[in-house]
């Protein structure tokens, strides 16, 4: 008899998980129809080849090879980054291309020009995109700020839901301002008095908000068509997409976009307690993060991108008491659930990897950009999957050959033994294709174990 | 008098060191005192900093103390202070254009700031003809180019070759840095160096000037 899933362990859910990657099914719930056994056979064994590399149980057939760029497909298909934002079919068209021109073993989707108009619906204030105070053909980036302003540290720890509703998000999107008057729902109790909670729904200015985040909710849902379209279309001709949402770490969560760099330093010093708290509040709903998007998709592959953890950002005394106590607690409850952490630490972990031997053994895959990756084998090779380190700068600027000598001394380090995923270290918009095309066929070649 | 300021402010102990100044104006301490050892205390800051005593968050906070310090003597301050500093010289800093990233460039200011630098910070997206202006308003010795992205590459690029075209690629040395700056960027974009964080930056600033 089946266990339940609840019954099961760590190892037993991530073994189903990957059971579940293994037996695909399209959008209707029917098994998958490939489009060619080839397909299938690729499909497979590219799933068998990274689950081998992440549990380090037993030696994959050959280095796994992905790329994980930022806007580089679309300039490589030739649209400037506003069409890939704005026309979504343009959008995977060019995605489609990439990924058939370059057949990575692990696509890593569409998703990331993200859709123009549903930002432009709501006036997204976080970040400039083109025709917003970016260059068409340039990314998006993101406007640092004071979003959450330091005297808010007890209203989100106290109802961080509440908070976001009624602060954050009316900050972060211009048309979601209304929504600074909306009632607690934890005040709706009993039948007299229950009406006062209504009344700001109607309000012309919350009805206007809500008029907008239906047209938004459209928008998305438009854009979510086409990339999960591509997706399950590229799936049949053998190409996994094995994304299944995103997460962060607590630290993170406060320093990038809700007190900012600047802000999350400061609060170090003057409110240590504070941040400490609001840190282990953010905690809990980071690991819900995951596991709903996971259960939604059906993917384990939990994608976090880590940025002040990095080397030189905080003193080693710092990491350990604010940066990875909830990190660590974050990815224990992924891995808990079935789910796979896929960090990307970028700039450099050096001195941060004693400190990823504290996680299990064959649960996590780690991103590098800059971290000195035969040191990182040797340190924490036992423990987890190393993945990346190709530096963008080669992928611009250097020749196939430079990439070529570069993956062969990854591939002879890192590589060796299984546990390693070649791919870029970090994100990229752009780079010679030539060169990203050298790093995957080279791998295929030179990167089989015998 | 004002090394117990400087110690204060170095060892990042805000409330002592408000309370310090505070209570030193009301005694009558010259203001010009106390500002000299909150600048000491920057100084101290900075070295820990390049010993790797200190990171980025104690920089950020002795900025915010500094602040602070300088908004109370300020009212006590002449007008015509004409500071009397002397400086090392002048550097031009700024993010090139296209690219809005701004917190390692702010470092560099930072340090360079602390390191006795006079800097001219252009902030971010900085267009390529702002440079060459810069360059022939201040005379600065040295310009650092600032990019995070892949685009920064073409930018940085473009920036050297306008300052080469404006006839003064002689009379400046260019650094440049950010998350992907390497020397095969460095190549590329025909800088004289660059370097990986804001100690290296000054270290350049300090062998060119």
């Amino acid at each position: 008899m089946e266990k339940k899933w609840e019954e099961m362990s760590a190892d037993e859910k991530q073994e189903a998980q990957f059971q579940k990657l293994l037996a695909p099914k399209d959008p209707e719930g029917n098994d998958l129809q490939f489009q060619s056994p080839e397909a299938e056979t690729g499909f497979k064994a590219s799933i068998n080849r990274l689950k081998d590399a992440i549990q380090l149980k037993k030696l994959p057939d050959r280095v796994p090879v992905t790329i994980f760029p930022s806007m580089f497909p679309y300039m490589y298909a030739g649209m400037t980054v506003q069409e890939a934002m704005y026309d979504y079919e343009k959008c995977v068209a060019g995605y489609k291309k990439f990924v058939l021109d370059f057949k990575p073993d692990l696509p890593m989707g569409a998703a990331g020009p993200g859709p123009g108009r549903f930002y432009e619906i709501l006036d997204y204030k976080l970040y400039s995109w083109p025709g917003h105070g970016v260059a068409p053909e340039h990314s998006y980036q993101c406007n640092e700020g004071e979003y959450m302003k330091a005297e808010d540290y007890d209203l989100l720890i106290t109802d961080p839901s509440f908070y976001f509703r009624n602060f954050y998000l009316p900050r972060v999107f211009g048309k979601l301002e209304p929504w600074n008057m909306l009632p607690p729902l934890t005040g709706i109790l009993e039948m007299y008095g229950v009406a006062f909670s209504f009344i700001p729904f109607g309000l012309p200015p919350v009805q206007d908000a809500y008029k907008a985040l239906f047209e938004a909710g459209a928008e998305a849902l438009k854009w979510a068509m086409a990339v999960g379209g591509i997706d399950a279309e590229l799936a049949t001709l053998g190409f996994p997409n094995i994304f299944g949402g995103f997460s962060k770490a607590p630290f993170d969560v406060l320093g990038d976009t809700l007190r900012g760099t600047k802000g999350v330093m400061i609060d170090m010093y003057r409110q240590p307690d504070k941040l400490l708290k609001a840190l282990e509040a953010i905690t809990p709903i980071m690991i819900g993060l995951g596991l709903g998007a996971a259960q939604q998709t059906g993917k384990p592959f939990i994608f976090m991108p880590l940025h002040k953890g990095a080397d030189g950002f905080l003193s080693d005394e710092q990491f350990k008491k604010f940066y990875w106590p909830t990190l660590k607690q974050v990815m224990l409850g992924l891995i808990d659930g079935g789910c796979i952490p896929l960090p990307a630490a970028e700039g450099g972990y050096n001195t941060r990897l004693k400190y990823l031997n504290e996680l299990p053994k064959g649960k996590t895959l780690w991103m590098f950009d800059q971290t000195d990756m035969a040191v990182a084998k040797e340190t924490v090779g036992d423990t987890l999957c190393l993945l990346g380190n190709v530096p963008s700068s080669m992928l611009k600027l250097g020749t196939p050959q430079d990439v070529r000598d570069y993956a062969k001394k990854l591939i002879d380090t890192a590589g060796k033994g299984g546990g390693f995923v070649m791919c870029n270290g970090a994100f990229f918009d752009e780079a010679n294709p030539e060169n990203v095309k050298a790093m995957v066929d080279f791998t295929k070649e030179y990167g089989v174990y015998k | 008098m004002s090394e117990e300021l400087a110690r204060l402010l170095a060892d990042l102990k805000e409330a002592e060191a408000i309370e310090f100044v505070e209570k030193a104006l009301e005694q009558g301490t010259d203001p010009l005192d106390l500002l000299e050892g909150a600048k000491e205390g920057m100084k101290i800051v900075g070295e820990r900093f390049s010993d790797a005593d200190y990171f980025i968050p104690d920089l950020v906070f002795s900025g915010e103390i500094l602040k602070s310090i300088v908004a109370i003597l300020e009212p006590h301050l002449k007008s015509d202070k004409g500071e009397g500093a002397k400086r090392l010289g002048k550097v031009i800093i700024g993010t090139v254009a296209g690219d809005i990233h701004d917190i390692g460039k702010d470092l560099v200011v930072f340090m360079l700031d602390v390191s006795g630098f006079e800097v001219t910070d252009l902030g971010i997206d900085v267009p390529v003809q702002k440079f060459v202006d810069t360059i022939k308003e201040t005379g600065s010795k040295v310009v650092g180019l600032s990019g995070f992205l892949t685009l920064a590459f073409d930018s940085m690029k473009g920036t050297v070759d306008a300052i080469r075209e404006a006839g003064l690629r002689d009379d400046v040395k260019i650094m440049i840095g950010g998350g992907q700056i390497d020397e095969q960027v460095r190549e590329f974009t025909g800088a004289d160096a660059y370097g990986r964080d804001a100690i290296e930056a000054v270290a350049l600033a300090q062998r060119w000037i």
